[in-house]
């Protein structure tokens, strides 16, 4: 079948504001959104530029604006999807070009809580042992593939860019409520500030932009209680 | 201190939610306003619980408001005027809760 996709392009060296251009491409029905773009990139405008890599909703590179939506485009079922395809890159970082948008910040974010396991006690001789109920804590925020669906789908980031944002704090929520970690308190002092959680206002567009169906406000509430509790 | 107004913010609210309900009963259904006059609140004002009430209610829906209203500001407004605006924010709502205060403390009724 023939399906209209409607891009928001911008190049850097010709435009000074991005805008849009029409495509058709044939596809099946269950080709995915990615699919698209690799026919026009490949069979009809090689200048076109975005990212993406596994195309199996592993990687988290392909994120961006899928008919109003923040999705995956390589999760995201062409057969599922009203025409035209519109689509836009990410909003809240600065555009590189077409669909390529600049994750510097949400890495230096995502540094900044500290995202991995801190010893608190000395090494043992052997694995760290984890109940099952222990790994199950923090199950949902392990899903995370750093796609940044969820901060770039904020309002609370989109206005204030210092906000640490709801991908950053479900990194640290995975290593706060692991028994084995010991650097909870480091990372909570990151967050318990005006541009942490405190930040968030319980918007719930993170939950529905998650492609990994993380419940990433209720994970960003259970760090809140953390806080307030003064301790896991 | 964020944390301190967030857990405030959820307190008081639960606390504001009985407060105003009953204020609103009270004024509005077991009194009709047609009958709150100059000699209700006189006759109210005898007791201290009801200052008291007040005082809370005062407070606590000033605080409550003014700090809504600073975290609004800190939504949809970028330094110069966020700045700005929390002052002006917080000189007029502490002088609204002043006067408050000073009438609910200080009332006494007029002589005759
Ligand atoms: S929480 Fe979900 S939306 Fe956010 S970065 Fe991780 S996978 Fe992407
Ligand atoms: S390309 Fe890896 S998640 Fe879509």
């Amino acid at each position: 079948m023939e399906v209209t996709f409607q891009l928001l392009r911008f190049d850097p060296l010709k435009d000074r504001q991005p805008h849009w251009e029409t495509y058709r491409v044939e596809l099946e029905p269950t080709d995915r959104v990615l699919d698209g773009l690799e026919a026009i990139k490949g069979q009809m405008d090689g200048t076109l530029a975005y990212r993406r890599s596994c195309a199996h909703g592993v990687c988290g590179s392909d994120a961006m604006i899928i008919n109003g939506r923040n999705r995956l485009a390589c999760k995201a079922l062409v057969k599922n999807m009203k025409e035209p395809i519109r689509i836009e890159p990410m909003r809240g970082f600065k555009v590189l070009k077409d669909f390529v948008v600049d994750m510097g910040p949400f890495f230096e974010k995502y540094r900044a809580v500290k995202p991995y396991l801190i010893e608190k006690e000395a090494r043992p001789q052997k694995e760290r042992l984890q109940s099952q109920e222990e790994r199950e804590r923090f199950d949902d925020t392990t899903k995370c593939i750093l796609c940044g669906a969820c901060t770039t789908s904020c309002p609370s980031f989109w206005f204030n860019a210092g906000y640490v944002g709801p991908a950053a704090i479900v990194q640290a929520h995975r290593f706060i409520f692991d028994s084995r970690d010991g650097g909870a308190e480091e990372r909570l002092s990151v967050l318990n500030n005006q541009e942490g959680v405190w930040r968030c206002r319980t918007v719930f567009n993170c939950v529905e932009a998650c492609p990994r169906g993380i419940n990433v406000t209720r994970a960003i509430g259970e760090v809140k209680k953390v806080i307030a509790k003064g301790g896991r | 201190m964020e944390l301190f107004t967030w857990l405030f913010m959820r307190y008081s609210g639960v606390l504001l939610l009985f407060l105003a309900l009953g204020h609103l009963f009270i004024m509005h259904v077991f009194n009709s306003i047609h009958q709150i006059d100059y000699d209700f609140v006189v006759r109210r004002y005898m007791a201290l619980f009801w200052r008291g009430y007040d005082l809370c209610m005062l407070w606590l829906a000033m605080i409550h408001g003014l700090n809504g209203m600073r975290i609004l500001i800190d939504d949809y407004l970028k330094p110069p005027w966020q700045g700005r605006s929390v002052k002006v924010l917080y000189v007029t709502g502490g002088l609204f809760l002043l006067l408050g205060t000073w009438v609910i403390i200080c009332f006494q009724p007029a002589a005759g």
